[in-house]
């Protein structure tokens, strides 16, 4: 029953976007249409997933609906339906009818592709709705296809995601090779030999990693959450990038026995993503550009929970398991709010001013306030700070590290703790990167007239943001209400320990972080309340800002995003190799001066480009063979057919 | 339930005098009579008597960061056990959140620094963040030894002298993060070497330079939170140096605040013999706080 229902819920997305289509472009009837099948199949969605925590179901062969797909499907349904919302105001079918109609289509194909993936218990299956959700992002991604920037990002994401897809085959062609049926389950022990198993390993690794954007297969995604419109980069940042997390959690979790490097590998895949996502977000003007490195770190924090869990499981450790794939879990769902929220918000400023270059904003808060409010809050809570929900999950992540070092009597992988040092050090640039852009946005004064005109966004695109937000701090304040489907997520991904596993919320101090978290709300509040009595009493005046004396200061003297984030540069200069272009030297009379400079991405442009070129090189000999001439390629297929005869 | 109200009483009420014992350290070595011991209160109902001058680019986020400072250093205070006696709260985890709140802190006084629109300022901020992702990698590390030290994921555990000190490696690795604590402590605290909370010149200061714009109550919050830092710091790496305890409770805690000051006239003694180090070195000695403690966790690991 519950399956039906899920297929009905997937039903109304795939097809929202289809009654549009007949109608005519300058009307408002078909994106209202879509957007009540978009809410109507959210709500079933939900309603069934949410079900399914406690009464997993598999009455139909092909759909499997348990506590480890609810915990995929609840933010795919959740993020989607805001998104439609959202899309009502930011891009509206009378100002863009060239374009509206086909976003609305792929938009809700790609959200059926996304539920159907976590529900496929079928290799085919699965793979029909990967390439559903793979191509239709695709067609999200250059939905301004008149421009260069967004084609090119487009044309890069079409050649990564089908190098993805092309390992996805592979490992199904393998595994229908080992089981011999496409049906996909655990694995029964010695059913694989070790080297079999580590190609499958590899192999989903790649294909997985390339979707969930991990370093270094990550090379599409900036380029390609800037392009979007901004709630679908809210979507493909949010949740389509976490259904290679999800492939990844799944299929590992049915290779028998794992030999702990894989773990180890992850948790340091991870911990070079978390890292270098960061740094490379330090780098970046463009607001979205900056949003997507920090999707790179996040999923690198969830890929360090599941490593740990991984590593747990070869050496049969229950408590990293528990931690670190709760972690894991929990971090999935809060990345899917921030970043949603930090996407919106960022849409929304680029609503009002028209631009993503953050050097040419500032001073937004006082024509944007509930916009900066909940960048605001997205930002304190993607930097993992209490009492927001990041929090939560990255304190899972630091606990089942710490209790790698082998407490008292407990068992030990310590390597592993230097990941815990880290992390915090991958907080602590976070916390940088954020100042910084938050900053560089929202406060101090405008630094071009976009910025100086701009103006609030209407309801539709602030309430999906309210929404987001108070999620954030719902989970930030009583994780404890959460807790119970976590472990469920977990007793699913492990079934071998069979009610075994130890309690989360014994483990984890969620009472503790509650009792914290609205401590301090308390505490900001009353002294803000002595504070603001006292100011009552006493004289209070404006002026301007201390500028030590000068006369004229304008808004262009203010430190910028750039100038932000130079020192930091440099310390990573090795790898952000930015590349600068300035004026020379200047004479005793200076002329007018310029400097610009811009960081490349190391992996894709020194490294992938090059290769790229030599391949090219290489392959022009072969282009002779394909000059367009349709005799001689009927030729070549009669040469080959011979030539087959004659093998066989 | 006394032991706790003695806690906060403490927390609320000694650290200002843990500056005045500094500048009292400071004018002694200086051959001057210096200011009062309890000067920094007298500065604390000043400011806090005083009108207020806000800039008029500003907005809530720049009244937001002294309260989310001031707050955030005083719940970290309560993770803290003084002394013999355990911390108000305690819970396996607390010494993430301890690291994360002043991390919240940072977060809202920088942006309440980049909220005046001065390039000052902006200097201060971007100094603040960028030298915190150095030193929060190293408190980690220093962490993780006191974790395994005390085979506990609590800070009330971590510091109640509990680790079996002169056997094997584990001295060795205490004194390490010693060091380790100590730079991170002054780095945080804006003191000298690092920084210079009474230099004049906005160019060449850290944390100082952040809070320009702030003024009257506002300025008095900053600086009771400023103080107290450097007290809830302080109080971790007394109880890593001198873990002991005294044998009935009130000796126990004056045995405590005799300690804290004592921290404060071995760092006034390091800000006379001292000068401030160029800016470009703040870097390295953050690093080498955190291989220092970094080597603390092989030693253990082994």
């Amino acid at each position: 029953m519950n399956e039906w229902l899920v297929i009905a819920g997937i039903a109304c997305h795939a097809f929202s976007g289809v009654p549009g289509l007949f109608m005519r472009r300058d009307t408002a009837g078909g994106q209202r249409l879509a957007l009540g099948l978009s809410v109507l199949g959210s709500a079933l969605g939900m309603a069934v997933a949410l079900a399914a925590f406690w009464a997993p179901t598999q009455s139909i062969a092909f759909i499997r609906l348990d506590a480890l797909a609810a915990i995929f499907l609840i933010p795919i349904f959740w993020v989607s339906a805001l998104g439609s919302i959202y899309g009502l105001e930011y891009w509206p079918q009378m100002k863009y009818p060239e374009n509206g109609r086909k976003l609305r289509l792929f938009y809700g194909l790609v959200t059926a592709g996304l539920a159907g993936i976590a529900v496929s218990a079928n290799s085919i299956l699965f793979l029909f709705f990967w390439e559903v959700m793979a191509l239709g992002a695709f067609f999200l991604v250059t939905t301004e296809d008149h421009e260069r920037e967004v084609r090119d990002a487009g044309i890069l994401y079409l050649v990564s995601t089908h190098f993805s897809t092309l390992c996805l085959f592979a490992l199904f062609a393998i595994w229908h090779l080992v089981t011999g049926t496409f049906a996909l389950g655990p694995l029964p022990p010695g059913a694989v030999t070790p080297t079999m198993a580590t190609v499958i390993f590899i192999l989903l690794l790649v294909a997985f990693g390339i979707k969930a954007g991990l370093m270094p297969f990550h090379v599409w995604l900036p380029g390609a959450h800037a392009a979007a419109p901004s709630h679908v980069s809210a979507l493909m940042s949010g949740v389509l990038i976490k259904i290679g997390i999800y492939g990844l959690a799944r299929m590992v979790s049915w290779l028998p026995d794992p030999p702990v490097w894989w773990g180890g590998l992850l948790l340091v895949l991870g911990t070079v993503s978390g890292i270098l996502g960061v740094v490379f977000a330090l780098g970046q003007h463009d607001l979205k550009r900056l949003l997507a490195y920090h999707s790179i770190e996040n999923i690198g924090i969830i890929v360090m929970g599941l490593g740990l869990a991984m590593v747990g499981r070869s050496l049969q450790v229950s408590t990293w398991i528990v931690l670190g794939l709760a972690g894991a879990l929990l971090h999935v769902w809060n990345h899917g709010l921030f970043k949603s929220l930090l996407f919106l918000s960022a849409g929304s400023v680029v609503h009002s001013t028209h631009t993503r270059s953050i050097d040419k904003l500032g001073g937004l808060a006082a024509a944007m306030p509930l916009t900066a409010l909940f960048f605001a809050i997205g930002a304190v809570a993607i930097c993992g700070l209490p009492p927001l929900n990041g929090f939560v999950s990255e304190l899972l992540i630091y606990l089942g590290l710490f209790r790698t070092l082998g407490l008292g009597t407990e068992p030990s992988w310590g390597v592993a703790a230097f990941s815990a040092a880290l992390l915090a050090m991958i907080g602590a640039l976070a916390v940088a990167c954020f100042v910084k852009a938050f900053g560089a946005i929202f406060l101090g004064s405008a630094r071009s007239d976009s910025a100086r005109e701009a103006h609030e966004s209407g309801r539709a695109i602030t309430g999906p943001m309210f929404a987001l937000a108070l999620c954030c701090l719902v989970i930030g304040l009583f994780p404890r209400l959460v807790c119970p489907l976590l472990q469920q997520g977990v007793a699913v991904w492990i079934p071998s320990y069979d009610g075994q596993l130890p309690s989360l919320a014994m483990m984890a101090p969620m009472g503790w972080i509650s009792v914290v978290g609205l401590t301090l709300v308390g505490l900001l509040l009353a002294i803000g309340a002595l504070w603001g009595l006292r100011l009552r009493r006493s004289r209070v005046g404006a002026a301007g800002t201390w500028d030590c004396g000068y006369a004229a200061p304008s808004p262009h003297m203010q430190y910028t995003a750039s100038s932000f984030a130079q020192m930091l540069g440099v310390f990573f200069v090795w790898v952000l190799r930015p590349q600068v272009h300035a004026s020379g030297k200047q004479t005793v009379f200076p002329g007018p001066a310029h400097f610009r400079s811009h960081v490349m991405d190391v992996v894709l442009d020194e490294i992938l480009r090059p290769l790229y070129q030599v391949g090219v090189r290489i392959t022009t000999a072969f282009r002779y063979f394909q000059g367009g001439n349709i005799h001689a390629y009927l030729a070549y297929i009669v040469i080959f057919l011979i030539l087959l005869l004659l093998w066989k | 339930m006394s032991q706790v109200f003695m806690h906060i009483f403490i927390l609320l009420l000694v650290p200002p005098l843990l500056l005045g014992v500094i500048g009292k350290t400071k004018a002694l070595f200086g051959g001057r009579k210096g200011p009062p011991l309890l000067q920094p209160y007298y500065d604390l109902i000043r400011l806090f008597q005083k009108g207020t001058v806000f800039s008029t680019t500003t907005t809530w986020v720049f009244r937001a960061g002294p309260v989310v400072g001031l707050a955030t250093t005083l719940l970290a205070g309560m993770l803290i056990p003084f002394g013999g006696h355990g911390a108000p709260v305690s819970f396996a985890g607390d010494m993430i959140l301890f690291a994360y709140l002043f991390a919240l802190g940072r977060f809202f006084t920088a942006s309440a620094a980049l909220d005046t629109g001065s390039a000052f300022e902006g200097m201060g901020a971007a100094r603040e963040v960028t030298f915190s992702c150095l030193a929060e990698p190293a408190l980690f590390f220093c962490f993780l030894v006191l974790a395994k030290l005390s085979a506990s994921l609590s800070l009330t555990t971590m510091l109640s002298g509990t680790c079996p000190l002169g056997t094997g490696v584990e001295a060795p690795a205490l004194v390490l993060v010693a060091a380790s604590l100590f730079v991170i402590l002054l780095v945080e605290n804006s003191r000298i070497p690092f920084d210079d909370p009474n230099t004049h010149l906005e160019l060449t200061m850290i944390h100082e330079v952040m809070v320009l714009d702030h003024s009257g109550p506002a300025l008095g919050l900053i600086q009771y939170g400023a103080a107290m830092k450097l007290f809830v710091m302080g109080s971790v790496l007394l109880r890593v140096v001198a873990p002991f305890a005294a044998p009935s409770a009130w000796a126990d805690w004056g045995l405590f605040i005799l300690g804290m000051l004592a921290l404060a006239v071995v760092i006034g003694v390091v800000e006379s013999a001292m000068a401030r180090f160029r800016m470009v070195f703040v870097p390295t000695f953050l690093v080498a706080a955190c291989l220092l403690s970094a080597f603390g966790v092989i030693l253990l690991l082994r």
